[in-house]
């Protein structure tokens, strides 16, 4: 087992803080758990409590932002995206400022907390704002690139991050390129797409699709907005079925983009895997990801499926 | 004891004032909609930060060491569209695009839209904490400049203002200086009757800020109240000043109706000969 997304996104800002002093960090009193803390320790002058008052937050990053300095904020994808979604579209992107909102704790895998701290509506609120990039990193390695990607970037960023520990699926040499879908297995019966923490489960699924006879093409699409198109196309066009795999509801997310690009220029059969249009509950993430079916057994049925289907 | 203005300035203030003040009114009948009540309150605090405090160059319009204004309650927009046109950011024609398809001049400010604009804003409760971000980032850089903010009495109703306050008074932030323009009125009425934020002052001062009330329309002591504010160490400071809703238009003063509604041709003619110099 890898480490959360979080350990490495305040790993990766100590190590951006080192590197550029206008990266200033900001927090709403929870530190310990979005990881900031570790940039805090490194740098206190340049990190921010602003307590427990998400649209400050907001709006204190977008003034930093506007007077030149690189601000990363931090809190529970909930209150990110969430309660403090206006913030975000009217202080933040409207005027295209440079702010990379890094929410953590998003989806079901907040576990025990429950349903009012499981975010999994982020996706589908942040990539429907202009001028907003939404970045959903699959592992620690992933995070690192995107968290560099970003303090280089000019414009909002949403980075979603999560709480509990994820299988490392790439290696120290790996090269986040924004935008830009990552083949992580090629096939030719299906293509399985997925973000976040459905990467490595997407993998072990083609895995088990082999051992049924079917081969399966495997996409990490890290990045939500902008979308790869010309990713999307050709997989349709070479598979012909595709399998959307995402820790969010179906509605919205990475399912409800990939179905965008579809309908518009090579419409084949495609399976959404995802929260149903329900809320969570408390739990151990491993239960819940049983429950609301999102494992990598979800993901082999929602592959035959879909092959079925083919004409 | 910092300077006085002059009585010589002091005139020269009030001529800019009326000047805006017409302005506010011909680009509000033009556009045919608009906020002209509570842009005709916050004229005289506006003219004053741009014509006699701010360090502002309208031909360099991001200075990284310039005084920075946040409107606020940014629905004001015709007041800062012509303090920036008789300053001289942009050319005073302009204002008769205010609010028409590929204008600048958006319905509530945009930064993108057009230079000298410090900050986007228009959804109320937000420009209290982009300026406190802006103020924080002159402490990061070691610059000396300040910033300046304007709030609605009404505005004050939002929550994520006194999350601002919170912060601007936690971090210290003393080269921020805030105004209420406290006309006592918002769309649906007196403020004390749709949402009462009153008292407006103890609140401030409850929060941590240094407050100063002042009549919004005297000049010399909108200037002196920025003055005091330039020396208040360790602390913010809240400018509470008592305003007229629609100041300097006899039918628009103290009328609710008038927040957000465009005069028509006939009374703007009226309203502009009521203006003169």
């Amino acid at each position: 087992m890898g480490k959360a997304t979080r350990e490495a996104y305040g790993e990766a800002l100590r190590e951006m803080g080192l590197e550029n002093r206008d990266i200033v960090v900001l927090d709403a009193d929870l530190s310990k758990s979005t990881k900031t803390s570790v940039f805090a320790k490194a740098f206190p002058d340049r990190h921010f409590n602003v307590g427990i008052a998400e649209q400050n937050l907001m709006g204190v990053a977008a003034g930093l932002a506007s007077a030149g300095k690189i601000p990363f904020e931090s809190t529970f994808a909930m209150f990110a995206a969430g309660r403090a979604f206006e913030q975000v579209r009217n202080s933040i992107c409207y005027p295209k400022l440079n702010v990379t909102v890094a929410a953590t704790h998003a989806g079901l895998t907040v576990g025990e907390d429950g349903a009012s701290h499981q975010a999994i509506e982020d996706i589908s609120l942040m990539r429907s704002i202009p001028n907003m990039t939404v970045v959903v990193p699959a592992d620690a390695a992933e995070t690192r690139q995107a968290v560099a990607w970003a303090a280089n970037y000019n414009g909002p960023v949403y980075l979603r991050l999560g709480r509990m520990s994820v299988p490392d699926v790439f290696g120290e040499g790996y090269e986040f390129e924004m935008g830009k879908a990552v083949e992580l297995a090629d096939g030719s019966d299906v293509t399985i797409m997925a973000t976040g923490i459905m990467v490595a489960p997407a993998r072990h699924a083609a895995e088990e699709l082999i051992a049924a006879g079917f081969s399966a093409r495997v996409l990490n699409i890290h990045t939500i907005k902008p979308i790869d198109k010309a990713a999307i196309i050709k997989a349709a066009e070479d598979t012909g079925a595709i399998v959307t795999c995402e820790e969010h509801s179906i509605i919205g997310g990475l399912g409800s983009a990939v179905a965008e690009v579809l309908v518009e220029n090579w419409p084949v059969p495609m399976e959404r895997v995802g929260v149903l249009d329900t809320f969570g509950e408390s739990g151990t993430p491993d239960a819940l990801l049983e429950k609301y079916h999102l494992t990598t057994a979800d993901i082999v049925q929602a592959a035959k499926r879909v092959i079925s289907r083919k004409r | 004891m910092a300077e006085k203005l002059t009585a010589e300035k002091i005139a020269e203030l009030e001529h800019r004032a009326k000047a805006v003040r017409r302005n506010i009114v011909s680009a509000v009948t033009e556009a045919k909609s608009g906020h002209p009540g509570g842009s005709l309150s916050a004229a005289d605090i506006v003219t004053v930060l741009y014509f006699a405090e701010m360090k502002v160059d309208p031909s360099k319009p991001y200075d990284v060491d310039r005084d920075r204004f946040v409107l606020s309650k940014g629905h004001a927009a015709p007041v800062l569209y012509a303090t920036l046109a008789e300053r001289g950011f942009f050319p005073q024609s302009e204002l008769m695009t205010l609010r028409k398809i590929d204008s600048r001049l958006q319905g509530h400010p945009s930064m993108k839209s057009l230079p000298g604009i410090d900050m986007s804003t228009g959804s109320l409760g937000q420009g209290l904490s982009a300026a406190s971000g802006m103020a924080l980032a002159a402490r990061l850089d070691t610059r000396d400049y300040r910033v300046f903010a304007l709030l609605g009495d009404g505005e004050l109703e939002e929550g994520m203002v006194w999350e601002a306050a919170m912060f601007a008074s936690h971090y210290k932030l003393d080269n921020l200086t805030a105004f209420v323009d406290f006309n006592g009125l918002q769309i649906d009425g007196p403020v004390a009757e749709v949402m009462s934020p009153l008292p407006i002052p103890e609140k401030w001062a409850a929060f941590g800020w240094h407050v100063i009330e002042i009549d919004g329309h005297d000049i010399g002591a909108i200037y002196d109240a920025i003055q005091t504010a330039k020396t208040i160490k360790g602390k913010p400071t809240m400018i509470v000043a008592h305003t007229i809703k629609g100041k300097g238009v006899c039918k628009m003063e103290n009328v609710a109706d008038w927040h957000g509604k465009a005069p028509t041709s006939e009374e703007c003619i009226l309203f502009l000969g009521e203006l003169e110099d």
